[in-house]
């Protein structure tokens, strides 16, 4: 399979069997061949000059023009070559300060060395993937962010987690990451099904998915209020308007996991995608009856299938219900595209006790929303809004200083910690409210009730 | 309970943490027959704490009340006793996932401290995985394996105690990633070198200086390693409050009682302490950042072994 990332493209092929973290060379027919350490000559002592008060920046330093440059490339020329032409080939290179060269060099390496390092997939990765290429697919989660739910949400191995995300899978990967396989999760979708295409780039093992359940949001409301009916499909075909839904979901699904999975950059090494295609419709010979009637039994045998798979997604559907019903999960992350505050006060509703939940909302205002009405619902302490900050640095001799750019903003969290809920006394939890709010010393002096 | 799984209810010889209000809690060791002082009066373990369920609401001897939770690596960082400098969740939190641990992972620590960084990471590589943690000082590292013990976590964890710049964690070949913590972390990049599996395996290291920084990065390269990158991470925490600002006096026309502009006939509070007419107040939901916030704790640098 050929792969285009970042204008190289190549074939994978060469890059099997060997072990993650090899880097290799793009060729020009685009195969990939081992990189073979090349040692630097730092030994030798470069002409350098000493600032840049007699450089002039006229864009004709470099007497390769781009026809040159594109005549060595086609010739087959290795990169690291042309990047040495490139030096021999400017005017102002040895006026530059040794720092000045090195990163001249390291540019033009970037640009003309075709390297690539394959990496085994895991949430360090894929989230800083996802930032910094798709930030859109994951509400602008940024990865530093997803940290701080993963160890505020104390996600660890054994626990039962319900799980809300509208972020291509990225999250609950990374909370099924951090379970390695232990324990369940229950993941609530909106529409017709979860979308799990970053999921399926981590490359976990199948059997962790043996414990992953998924449920509608649009369940939710009668689950809550105890109308969800607990009766199982019967075997016979139901009305068909239930079987057109159920297909339509599923093609959407496959339809938005494949066009996520064509986005997907190239860095994975283990990425499945589910290529299920749709029945194909054959031309008939219409006088072929024996064909006709091996058809009519196909279409039969289609449907008894699509009754039995309905049959088992409602008894899943059922199965998951009741472990919700049991209101003992250990966690709640939530981050999604929606606005948190229902989420949030329908979801809890399956927390114990004393455990934590955290919800990220790429914006700070509906959290304050979900802040306000949690503290009237009472049941949750040690609440807590808050955003991380994050600053990369270069490290080098005589030049270390934090990175030019910086991330503007990585969204908000709100996390705190379920208690039992006292629903015995209304004015107690108001109380509670009150006291579960800081004292402020400059608190306005007009009456809030609300604060 | 434990510190890697939960329990329901509160048992005899459990660590759990009581919570009074708004960021004021205090771990305490259940036991029969003990009773513990708050400023909410007594609580009585065998009665009031045994038997219940985490998450209970206590009354206290003198009518106020408190929360009993279950411990969690978290609560613990912000509650133990401190024995050195300590390191907080948002760090904890970023060295996690940039070490990638898991289930499984085997994970070097130096130095050991408090525990704080150890509790949390004996959490997250719980049930198969190990810590190998190395401190110096005598004491604390008896005090770390009496609390690994206490928390029920001790079958997760090897404390030792020596010098990791002399000689090292006490393991080869076999470990995911190595943390650092310690005053002179280039001295011992050689050491979590070989304390690391073969390859990929990850390294961080936390120095507040950029000096030590610099230093390490320097041996880092030198001992061979990749993706050497250096970060720093902050928490910004706010307070939500409903804030109340009042509309100015801009004084009045003759007849003309709107010539500001301003629509001042926003929600307006009843009580308005202020003695002049037509003054009311807009009140709004603000996210009001920490008078104070943590500036910097340190710089981490993360590398991969190739």
């Amino acid at each position: 399979r050929k792969i285009i990332f970042e204008k190289q493209w190549f074939y994978l092929d060469n890059a099997i069997g060997h072990i993650y973290g090899t880097t290799f060379e793009v060729t020009s027919g685009g195969n990939l061949q081992l990189k073979k350490d090349v040692e630097e000559s730092t030994t030798e002592t470069k002409e350098a000059g000493t600032d840049n008060r007699n450089i002039v920046d006229d864009g004709r330093s470099q007497k390769l023009t781009h026809d040159d440059i594109k005549a060595l490339k086609d010739k087959g020329i290795k990169g690291q070559e042309i990047v040495q032409q490139l030096i021999e080939n400017s005017a102002t290179f040895r006026d530059k300060t040794e720092f000045a060269q090195d990163k001249y060099i390291k540019k033009k390496k970037k640009k003309y060395e075709a390297v690539i390092t394959i990496v085994k997939p895991s949430t360090r990765i894929l989230s800083t993937m996802y930032y910094a290429r798709e930030p859109g697919k994951i509400n602008h989660l940024r990865y530093d962010t997803l940290a701080q739910m993963l160890t505020l949400g104390n996600i660890r191995a054994g626990n039962k987690m319900i799980v809300m995300e509208t972020c291509a899978g990225l999250v609950l990967g990374a909370v099924m990451e951090r379970m390695g396989g232990y324990g369940s999760i229950i993941q609530m979708y909106p529409g017709g099904g979860p979308v799990r295409a970053a999921t399926s780039c981590f490359g976990f093992p199948k059997g962790f998915f043996d414990n992953l359940h998924e449920f509608p949001l649009s369940k939710m409301d009668s689950l809550l209020s105890g109308t969800f009916s607990t009766e199982a499909l019967p075997l016979e075909p139901e009305n068909s308007t239930l079987l057109e839904e159920e297909s339509n979901g599923l093609t959407d699904e496959k339809q938005t996991s494949l066009q996520e999975t064509e986005q997907e950059s190239s860095h994975e090494a283990a990425m499945e995608i589910n290529q299920t295609e749709e029945p194909e419709t054959m031309d008939i010979n219409a006088e072929d009856v024996e064909f006709k009637e091996n058809k009519v039994k196909e279409n039969k045998e289609n449907v008894r299938e699509k009754q039995r798979k309905q049959w088992e997604r409602r008894k899943k559907l059922i199965e998951t219900a009741a472990l919700l019903r049991e209101k003992n999960a250990d966690g709640l992350i939530v981050a999604s595209k929606f606005h948190p505050t229902p989420l949030l006060l329908s979801l809890l509703e399956f927390v114990a006790p004393s455990r934590p939940f955290v919800v990220y909302c790429q914006y700070k205002e509906p959290l304050l929303e979900c802040y306000t009405k949690l503290r009237e619902r009472g049941g949750v302490v040690n609440l807590k809004l808050s955003e991380t900050w994050l600053r990369n640095y270069q490290v080098l001799p005589d030049r270390s200083h934090p990175k030019l750019t910086m991330s503007g903003g990585g969204g908000y969290l709100l996390s705190g910690i379920t208690v039992l809920l006292d629903k015995v006394k209304a004015d107690a939890s108001n109380l509670e409210a009150l006291k579960m709010e800081e004292p402020s010393s400059k608190r306005c002096k007009v009456q809030d009730v609300n604060c | 309970m434990s510190f890697v799984e939960y329990g329901d209810t509160i048992k005899d010889g459990d660590t759990a943490i009581v919570f009074l209000g708004h960021e004021s809690m205090f771990p305490v060791k259940v036991q029969h027959g003990t009773v513990t002082q708050t400023k909410y009066g007594v609580i009585r373990h065998s009665t009031d704490l045994i038997g219940k369920k985490y998450g209970s609401k206590v009354t206290c001897s003198k009518g106020g009340w408190v929360f009993i939770l279950h411990p969690t690596p978290e609560l613990w960082t912000m509650n133990l006793p401190h024995r050195t400098q300590i390191l907080y969740s948002t760090d904890i939190s970023i060295i996690t996932m940039m070490l990638e641990l898991k289930p499984g992972s085997i994970v070097c620590e130096s130095g050991t401290g408090s525990g704080s960084l150890s509790h949390a990471l004996i959490r997250t590589v719980a049930p198969t995985g190990h810590l190998y943690t190395v401190e110096f000082h005598q004491q604390r590292a008896e005090k770390a394996r009496e609390e690994f013990r206490e928390h029920g976590v001790e079958h997760l964890v090897t404390v030792t105690n020596q010098d990791v710049c002399k000689n090292g964690f006490g393991v080869s070949n076999i470990a995911d990633a190595v943390f650092l913590d310690i005053p002179s972390p280039w001295e011992a990049i050689g050491h979590a070198k070989s304390a690391l599996k073969a390859e990929g395996g990850r390294i961080c290291s936390f120095s507040p200086c950029i000096e030590q920084v610099q230093r390490t990065c320097l041996a880092m390269e030198e001992c061979g390693f990749t993706e050497i990158n250096t970060l720093e991470i902050l928490l910004r925490v706010y307070n939500v409050r409903t804030i109340s600002l009042q509309i100015p006096d801009l004084g009045k026309a003759a007849e003309d009682n709107s010539s500001t502009g301003f629509d001042s006939s926003n929600p307006s509070n009843q009580g308005s302490p202020c003695t002049n007419l037509q003054q009311g107040a807009v009140q709004f939901k603000s996210s009001v950042p920490l008078k104070e916030m943590v500036g910097h704790t340190g710089y981490l640098t993360f590398a991969t072994k190739s």
